[in-house]
């Protein structure tokens, strides 16, 4: 049974080391984290617009994390300062995203703040941008000859109303709008978020916000 | 930095504990390297190729092309064939049960991988249901891929070389096929969350735990037969690959449930998510696929490993470095610089367990590269033990900073996945399968120009995919890091790769339909009855 033990207890050190270092030690620093002064916690609403974020994988296209000014030009795009843990508070789960087939969205919120254009776009992107890739989400959306007191009726460019048709929204994309208006992480940051080592000194961004 | 300086100095003695470990193993096989190299062979038998895929008149080239020069008599001996036939039987039901869920799940995951592929360029397509959208269709892919085809096909693998290596009959047999049965119920249950929105939101551990604590409790009992099986075994040492199963059959359902506790929150949870998401392949599909190469490779050649002891520095350097590396996935992110540090480089040293690996396959198999015209399983494993080498060496070279800039956020990573699920590890798969089928159906493939034409598609339409997703990527990154550049560029440039990946794609998918084809062809003994079934001792004959 010699070979079996050392197989087990290799496998078993070597597991937890790597449970300690990428799970027990972040778990630790994790528990002094707190909510920076300018960040809101989620509404009912924002919350049920998460769920539908979630649901429907927006996850595979769109990061919510954008990078520092020194590594890439997020924030020349409009997408915000670099983020820290700390932006991720009431985030259960965190949704950072690991592609950007469609642009980081942590401050979509902030870009991008009409209904209007939130829905149509949601309903037909390419209404909006000409190109775009995202998927068109009709069913989020009923049609209608007509609305009934209480629908939220999307207003569509022009080229893209349907004749004698209304587009209602259902609750599950209000929700998700709702959702998306309230990304707004432009506030100050309480730390700095962590640099990698080569580049202290390399550029003045460093400096600007270290206390 | 006083954090820098502990994580320094743990990094030190754990390389040197670990060198120390390894030498440990080592100075017991000090004299054995090459016995135990030979263990996978019968008393006389190294010099005899076997390979169940291949036709009867290629064996027989094979044979006399390798060992035209040794004397005759160098042939597996009667006892060891009985105990061979034996081991076969014994597993034949349950890995038949395993490679008939893995062709289901080949298939499915096919199809939506092409839906999703299709969509990134014909974005108004299926857009009516809420499954079918983008988002859903690919994580459905994800998922198909890392818990239908890839395991079920390494599990029946794993199920099936177990009795041969340690010579006995399979035991506990019951309790694989339990778990096979709760590993797919909990599976379809999971898909079918997700196609309806039930998803937890990690990538990779998108099942949410009540269906996946099912998962984690089918791979436990999945592994039970080698626990079973390990107390009756009649060899005094343990093979390679057996290291390389009984570690990854512990940490599977150790990763799944350590990813799955319900305490993870904030960013600690995202580093959590990619340890388990590195590991799942880097401790899980990874060992499971070299565990076949290691058995399968020296088999249909007929010679042992070139250096016994490179293998096992390969399994514990493997087994220690990719454990740390998931934090490479957050490059970039709001994660603590240290854990970066850490992950970045232990992908760097990943580079030394696949140098074992590639020397090794590379002694090994040097001087017979002609036999892969012959052989249909060396040709999908050569092929895919090289494809575990270029995503390997791509893998580390990513996790650099000034690289990572780039690739991050891009098709790039996806096809450097592909490289290695698909490339490395579905490769190897059909490889085992093609050996093992006839071994355990006594029947011989029925149409050996189904298995090049299966072969030929998925080397072409995986090429292409790889070809036009890598430059698309890179062409991404590039645009977005441009900030002349609107957003808008990367995607536009992207267009043609996409549209390339597709059509790549599609030709694999073509490819596994035949695969899918040929294998209900032989469950139902049809075809032409050749001039004799791949029985063991053929081989030579």
């Amino acid at each position: 049974m010699h070979s079996e033990t050392k197989l087990l207890v290799g496998s078993s050190v070597i597991l937890s080391l790597a449970i300690t270092a990428l799970v027990a030690l972040p778990y630790l620093q994790e528990e002094d984290s707190h909510p920076p002064a300018g960040l809101m916690p989620y509404t009912d609403q924002q919350l049920r617009g998460r769920q539908v974020y979630i649901e429907n994988g927006c996850i595979a296209c769109h990061s919510q994390q954008p990078r520092t000014r020194l590594q890439a030009p997020d924030f020349d795009r409009g997408w915000g300062r670099a983020s820290t843990a700390d932006d991720y508070f009431y985030d259960k789960p965190t949704l950072l995203g690991t592609m950007r087939t469609g642009p980081d969205l942590f401050n979509i919120g902030a870009r991008q703040p009409s209904k209007d254009w939130h829905l149509g776009h949601l309903y037909q992107p390419r209404a909006y941008t000409q190109g775009s890739i995202m998927p068109a989400y009709p069913f989020l959306f009923i049609l209608k000859n007509k609305a009934s007191p209480g629908d939220t009726v999307v207003n569509l460019p022009p080229a893209q109303a349907i004749p004698g048709k209304v587009v209602i929204a259902r609750q599950e994309v209000l929700d998700l709008v709702t959702y998306l208006q309230g990304m707004d992480h432009t506030y100050p940051v309480d730390k700095l978020p962590n640099l990698p080592e080569v580049d202290k000194g390399t550029s003045g961004q460093t400096s600007t916000g270290s206390k | 930095m006083n954090v820098l300086a502990i994580l320094l100095s743990a990094f030190i003695i754990a390389i040197i504990g670990l060198m120390f470990f390894i030498w440990s193993q080592r100075k017991s096989l000090v004299d054995g390297g090459d016995a135990a190299a030979r263990v996978i062979f019968g008393a006389d038998e190294v010099g005899t190729i076997e390979d169940p895929s291949a036709t009867p008149a290629n064996r027989k080239i094979q044979q006399t092309h390798l060992y035209s020069h040794t004397a005759p008599g160098h042939r597996i001996s009667d006892e060891d064939l009985q105990v061979r036939i034996r081991a076969d039987q014994s597993s034949a039901r349950v890995t038949l049960a395993f490679f008939c869920m893995a062709i289901f799940w080949l298939l499915v995951a096919s199809a939506f991988g092409l839906i999703s592929s299709i969509k990134l360029h014909e974005p108004d397509w299926l857009t009516q249901s809420q499954w079918l959208t983008f988002g859903i269709t690919r994580t459905l892919h994800l998922n198909v891929v890392a818990y239908g085809w890839a395991p079920m096909a390494a599990l029946g693998v794993c199920n099936w070389m177990l009795p041969r290596l340690l010579k006995t009959p399979l035991a506990g047999a019951r309790y694989a096929i339990a778990g096979l049965m709760i590993w797919n119920a909990a599976l379809i249950a999971g898909l079918v969350g997700i196609a309806n929105g039930y998803n937890t939101g990690l990538e990779w551990l998108e099942i949410p735990l009540p269906i996946a604590v099912w998962l984690a409790i089918g791979g436990a009992l999945i592994g039970m037969p080698l626990v079973v099986t390990l107390q009756q075994r009649k060899v005094a040492h343990l093979y390679v690959s057996v290291w390389y199963m009984g570690a990854a059959l512990f940490w599977f359902p150790a990763l799944l449930i350590i990813a799955k506790l319900p305490i993870h929150h904030g960013i600690e949870q995202a580093t959590a998510n990619w340890w388990f998401g590195h590991n799942v392949l880097g401790l899980f599909y990874t060992p499971l696929s070299l565990a076949s190469i290691y058995y399968l490779l020296p088999k249909v050649i007929g010679k042992p490993v070139e250096s016994y002891n490179l293998s096992l520095v390969g399994f514990w350097t493997l087994a220690f470095f990719y454990g740390q590396v998931g934090g490479h996935h957050l490059i970039g992110g709001p994660v603590p610089g240290w854990l970066i540090a850490l992950s970045i480089v232990q992908s760097m040293m990943m580079l030394i367990p696949v140098a074992a690996f590639s020397i090794n396959q590379h002694l090994t198999i040097r001087g017979h590269f002609h036999m892969l015209k012959y052989s249909p399983t060396l040709r999908f494993i050569v092929l895919g033990g090289m494809m575990y080498t270029l995503s390997s060496v791509q893998g580390s070279f990513e996790a650099l900073r000034s690289m990572n800039t780039v690739t991050h956020f891009t098709h790039f990573t996806v096809a450097h996945a592909h490289l290695g699920l698909y490339g490395f590890v579905s490769l190897v798969m059909f490889g085992a399968i093609y050996f093992i089928m006839p071994r355990i159906t006594n029947w011989e493939w029925p149409y050996p120009g189904l298995i090049a034409l299966h072969f030929w598609l998925v080397v072409l339409g995986f090429a292409i995919y790889f070809v036009a997703l890598t430059s698309a990527g890179w062409m991404q990154g590039k645009y977005m890091l441009d900030a002349s550049r609107p957003f808008m560029d990367s995607v536009h440039v992207t267009q043609p790769g996409l549209i390339g990946r597709s059509i790549g794609g599609a030709i694999m998918t073509l490819g596994h339909l035949v695969l899918a084809v040929h294998f209900v062809l032989m469950l139902r003994r049809s075809g032409p009855r050749r001039e004799s079934a791949a029985i063991l001792n053929q081989a030579s004959a």
